[in-house]
Parts: C-alpha cells; sequence; structure tokens
C-alpha cells in the first residue's frame, strides 16, 4: 500500500515540477512551489512508513511551517516589494507609501 | 519535459527489472524503492536545473531555486541525512528566497541574453566537474565497514573520551571537545555576521528613511500624539 502512495505523490511532483516549469504567470509558479512543499512532506512521511521507520514525521512539522511561510514571503514580496508591509499603513496615512 | 518523462520510465524499467532479477525479499524491495525514489528526484532536479537556466524571468527563477531546495531536502532524507534536509529546507528554500526576492526588488525582473561567448565557462565548469567526479572514484564506497572513519577514528573518540571523563554524550564530546576551537570559529562567525545584519538594517533605516522604524516616522508619530492629545 506504501508503494502505491509513494508511486502515486511521485506521479504528482512529476506533474507538479512540469507546471512550475511551464507555469505561464507567476502565481502558477507559487502555487506549484507550496504544492511540492506539501508534497515534500507526504513524501516524507509515506516514505518513512514504506521503510519501516517513521521517527522522521517531525521533520514534516518543520516543513509545513517553512511552506507556509515561505509561500506568504513569496506572495508579499510580489504583492508590496516589502517583507515588513503593514496593510493598516495605508488605512491611516493615505499617500505615505 | 520528454527527456524528463523518458528518464523516469528508464528509471521504473530499471526498478522492475531488478524486482524481477531478484527473489522478493523485504530488503531488495526496499532497496528498489529507494533507487526508484531517487531516481525520480534527482530526474525533477535535472529538469528543474535546466528550466532555471533557461528562465529569464527572474520571479519565476527564485520560485524555481525554491522548489530545487524541497526536492533536495527531499533527496536528503531518503539519504538519511535528516539534519541536512531541514538546513537545506530552511536556508535554501525559506531564507534564501526571501534573500533573492529582496535582491530581485532593488533590479529589474528580466535577465537579457549574454552578449559574450559562454564557451570559456562551460569549458572550465566541465573540467572543474569532471574532476571532482574523478575525485570521488578514490573515496571508500558508500557505507562501507573498511572506511577509515569506522577503523580508527570514531574507536579512538569512543576510547579516548570514556577515559578522559568527556561528556558522555560522544557528539557533545567531539563538537565540544575535540572540536573546541572549531565550535569557537563558527560560533565567532554566526555572531559576527548577527552583528553585521543588524548593523545593516540598522543603518538602512536610518539613510533611506522610507521604513517604519525611521525617525521622521517617530516624530510624525509624537506630534499626531500631542495633537490629539492637546
Amino acid at each position: 500500500m506504501f508503494y502505491v502512495a509513494t508511486g502515486a505523490i511521485l506521479l504528482a511532483l512529476l506533474f507538479v515540477v512540469i507546471r512550475a516549469i511551464k507555469g505561464p504567470t507567476v502565481f502558477d509558479r507559487a502555487l506549484a512551489g507550496n504544492s511540492i512543499g506539501t508534497l515534500a512532506i507526504l513524501l516524507l512521511a509515506s516514505y518513512g512508513f514504506l521503510t519501516g521507520r517513521p521517527e522522521f514525521l517531525d521533520i514534516g512539522l518543520t516543513y509545513g511551517l517553512l511552506n507556509l511561510i515561505g509561500t506568504f514571503a513569496v506572495l508579499k514580496f510580489f504583492r508590496h516589494g516589502d517583507l515588513a508591509y503593514d496593510i493598516t499603513d495605508d488605512e491611516e496615512k493615505p499617500g505615505w507609501k | 519535459m520528454i527527456l524528463a518523462n523518458k528518464a523516469v520510465e528508464n528509471a521504473a524499467d530499471h526498478a522492475v527489472a531488478a524486482a524481477a532479477a531478484n527473489p522478493p525479499g523485504i530488503t531488495k524491495l526496499t532497496e528498489n524503492a529507494e533507487l526508484f525514489v531517487m531516481m525520480v528526484l534527482l530526474t525533477l532536479l535535472a529538469a528543474i536545473t535546466l528550466a532555471i537556466i533557461r528562465q529569464r524571468n527572474m520571479f519565476g527563477v527564485v520560485i524555481l531555486a525554491g522548489i530545487y531546495s524541497f526536492l533536495m531536502a527531499s533527496v536528503m532524507i531518503i539519504l538519511d541525512a535528516v539534519d541536512v534536509a531541514m538546513t537545506e529546507a530552511s536556508v535554501g528554500a525559506g531564507i534564501s528566497t526571501v534573500v533573492l526576492l529582496a535582491t530581485l526588488h532593488l533590479t529589474q525582473s528580466i535577465e537579457y541574453p549574454q552578449r559574450r561567448s559562454v564557451l570559456i565557462p562551460f569549458f572550465i565548469s566541465v573540467v572543474v566537474g569532471a574532476a571532482l567526479v574523478w575525485g570521488t572514484s578514490g573515496l571508500p564506497a558508500f557505507g562501507a565497514k573498511t572506511a577509515p572513519i569506522h577503523g580508527h577514528v570514531a574507536p579512538t573518540f569512543i576510547q579516548y573520551s570514556a577515559d578522559h571523563k568527556m561528556p558522555p554524550n560522544i557528539v557533545t564530546a567531539v563538537l565540544a571537545d575535540f572540536r573546541g576551537f572549531d565550535t569557537l570559529g563558527e560560533v565567532t562567525v554566526v555572531f559576527t555576521a548577527g552583528i553585521g545584519v543588524l548593523l545593516l538594517l540598522q543603518g538602512g533605516w536610518r539613510v533611506t528613511g522610507n521604513g517604519r522604524r525611521s525617525e521622521d516616522d517617530d516624530e510624525q508619530q509624537g506630534m499626531d500624539s500631542s495633537g490629539g492629545t492637546a
């Protein structure tokens, strides 16, 4: 069963990498990057059970946090060009930027 | 991508052929699975590397580099190097993506094609890469029992740390006692880098004055608050 799961995850990785390489817009690539992070967690889990050593599942938590923060950073940079951008600045001080 | 698909198919054929040649045992199956997963991941890495070279949009290059780091971290996990995988994921996919994006904000996001010939850099990189691959032929085989690290180094560490009442955790003993000066140097480097980053950040705020922590902003807020109370 874990063989099938691992194979399916690898197939999904292949499709997502195709989308990341072809992806016409930036958002396709950002979404593909996020999906690859998720698939890496899944691969870590299924491969751990496949080899009978699921001790490294905790690493998946770190990957999940990194994935979330990384995607936020990429999209925030794309939108504002500044990682510390505060959206309340626009409301309180119009014309500040 | 046709190339990548073909390579994946070849890897699948290889795994199937290996499974057919050997009687199905648990270890054999696991080894084949490891080989197959490694083949697929390395093929995807090669495809992404080629895409990074061909890509002209710098934002796409940054995201592809992050994807490369995540896949490389997966390869490290398959190779049982979980700590290296953690470092690769946090530094490669996390920090360097953000740093590259910050750099990208200061420059243009379209790469113009090179006017000069790329033959000499190509030649140099091929020669250096071939020399490195040739150098690995002198290394002992992966996981070999006769490697010097298993024959001399590890027993010496274990015996010496027991004789000299070092910490019972031998990894700690190696890092803090055997390699004490090395660790001191590393800590110095990390502290220096941290001080440098702090100075750069403060200097940037003071010079450009467009951050929210700049002195102008503080003055304005002070005026606002004083106006509010008055």
